[in-house]
């Protein structure tokens, strides 16, 4: 079972907050799922190299040169920025990060 | 009068006969969708017009539906999520864009498991879709909402996506066909990402000879997707009747074990005694790593989930509370608000999985196991030509059934999540009513990489062969 401690660790590594009349079924639910995982254990793979795609394409490149696919217009800044729930003038505005 | 359950093939030959034009066809299925929508809610978001007609490609003038994780600029694409109740696409997906070119007309955005994390559309956060054939039960997922509105006949056809059995399980749950394309067949440029290395775009038809229509026009090479390869991409439709006596067809024996239910046995052993009828060899194989195949995925899948999804911040777009007291503040009260719970339980595995001290325990040691799973398809693949078993346990169960315990819906999963690990194509197509549920069995058939060809005519030969006994 995880502990009160790992819930914490692991809530705060996914920027969640995990209500507290939540957190007892969330440790039974992911405590079950990663025992299930425990079969894995049984799995010699010493001398296996992981994989991480299946495709087996390596260093897929493009030549360094500007495409025009997307040429910004004043309607495609809109619709990339225009959904920021703050901006000021082309720019996204977030919270301060730093303590004044 | 346009007849119903019409198949891209009998809506063309209409089409081309004059029997109805593609805005009668298209009034038809809003007029439908308007009348049982709220019935089955297979749409989040129906469109009200077709967009420009064109009499030029393939699906000219044919009406087919979208998963609701595939931006079309100027609309809303929700991905079954709060967060992103309000967004709008600010570009449209490659496969979509091919669909227009190829000359479908959009009837709407469908329902899906939040992030298309589920295996029965109950995880998407505006409610459940309602299995077509039987109200009570789920339709599958998490492109349940594809499925239902193919099966329902609220289009003739439909795109999914799948990362462990998307497109083929809700297909088996609505007796419909599902085909997931092998990976990297299919640019995966403007579906909003689940699990990177697993997602694939694919067909949800009511035919397999659909199914091969569809695929012809989404195979390609995307310089927005450089997991795509520039492989030749055949005509599936030409080689659909090419006659497979003295194919060889593997059975693995780990695919009849525990867990798999009497009546989905029954009907699937029915269907591989029908292939042997046609003319194929029939031989038992084993993938001796298959009962690690699913601990592996929910390893990996969790933790590519936790990274993706850690653009949900609430700063570009999307959900965002405004009373954060900082940067970060925000960041969690965003996503705490605006996550549903499956989302959240999986990016905390994957979380956990990548976390400090516990990355060689389950992250390195998921990979290593799902290159012994690609392992034991290569080897099989030596001797066989395509694969059989079922692609699901069960028959469709009812709403609620499961919802109170995560891991037993995983279960579900346990035949097509393989094939994402080792990145192969799989279709389910239809095989009987299983004989306590009542309810659609669905038979998979697994195939080489970049080998739809062989699997598309496999499947169509049998569906034929199944249709004509009944």
């Amino acid at each position: 079972m995880l502990s009160d401690k790992e819930l914490d660790h692991i809530a705060k590594l996914a920027r969640v907050n995990v209500a507290p009349e939540k957190r007892e079924t969330l440790k039974k639910d992911l405590s079950a799922i990663l025992d299930y995982m425990e079969k894995l254990n049984k799995v010699d793979t010493s001398s296996v190299e992981p994989l991480y795609q299946t495709t087996g394409l390596v260093n897929a490149t493009r030549s360094d040169e500007p495409r025009q696919e997307f040429p910004m217009t004043e309607k495609l800044e809109e619709l990339l920025i225009g959904q920021a729930p703050a901006r000021k003038e082309r720019f996204v505005k977030v919270k301060s990060i730093l303590k004044k | 009068m346009i007849p119903e359950n019409l198949t891209i093939v009998k809506a063309r030959a209409g089409l081309n006969r004059g029997d109805f034009s593609a805005e009668e066809l298209f009034s038809h299925y809003h007029k439908k969708i308007q009348e049982k929508n709220e019935e089955i809610f297979a749409y989040l978001t129906p469109f009200n017009e077709p967009g420009p007609i064109t009499k030029e490609g393939a699906l000219a003038g044919i009406p087919c539906a979208i998963k609701d994780n595939m931006l079309i600029e100027g609309t809303r694409t929700t991905a079954g999520s709060k967060i992103l109740e309000n967004y709008i696409a600010s570009y449209t997906a490659t496969a979509v864009t091919k669909l227009k070119k190829a000359g479908a007309l959009i009837l709407g955005k469908t329902n899906l498991d939040e992030f298309a994390m589920g295996s029965s559309t109950e995880n998407s956060a505006y409610g459940p879709t309602k299995n077509p054939l039987d109200t009570t039960r789920i339709p599958g997922g998490s492109s349940g909402g594809s499925a239902a509105a193919v099966a329902g006949d609220l289009a003739v056809f439909a795109l999914g996506s799948d990362t462990g059995g998307s497109i083929r399980q809700p297909a088996a749950m609505c007796g419909i066909v599902g085909l997931k394309p092998t990976y990297g067949r299919v640019s995966r440029h403007g579906l909003i990402a689940m699990a990177s290395s697993f997602d694939q775009i694919g067909p949800l038809t009511k035919t397999v000879e659909d199914a091969a229509i569809v695929l012809n026009e989404l195979c390609d090479h995307d310089i927005f997707d450089s997991t795509t390869v520039n492989n030749e991409v055949p005509d599936f439709t030409t080689t659909l009747n090419d006659s497979i006596k003295g194919l060889t067809v593997g059975v693995p024996k780990e695919f009849f074990g525990t867990g798999l239910s009497a009546e989905v046995e029954e009907r699937v052993k029915s269907g591989i005694a029908k292939l042997k009828e046609l003319g194929c060899k029939i031989k038992e194989i084993s993938l001796p790593n298959f009962e690690y195949a699913l601990a592996a995925y929910y390893i990996a899948v969790p933790s590519e989930i936790s990274a993706n999804l850690a653009r949900f911040d609430g700063i570009r777009y999307g959900h965002s509370v405004q009373n954060g007291e900082n940067l970060i503040d925000t960041y969690f009260k965003s996503r705490t608000e605006g996550l549903g719970p499956e989302p959240v339980r999986r990016i905390m595995l994957g979380a956990y999985a990548l976390s400090s001290g516990y990355y060689d325990t389950y992250y390195l040691k998921a990979q290593k196991v799902r290159a012994l799973i690609k392992k034991d398809f290569d080897e099989a693949f030596k001797k066989v030509d395509v694969i059989v078993g079922p692609t699901a346990p069960h028959t469709a169960f009812k709403i609620g059934e499961k919802v109170s315990d995560p891991l037993a819906l995983y279960l579900e999963d346990i035949y097509t999540v393989p094939l994402n690990l080792a990145g192969l194509p799989g279709i389910s197509i239809p095989c009987g009513l299983g004989s306590v549920s009542k309810m659609p069995v669905g038979l998979q058939i697994i195939g080489k990489p970049f080998d739809e060809s062989t699997l598309l005519r496999v499947a169509h030969q049998l569906e034929q062969a199944l249709k004509s006994r009944t």
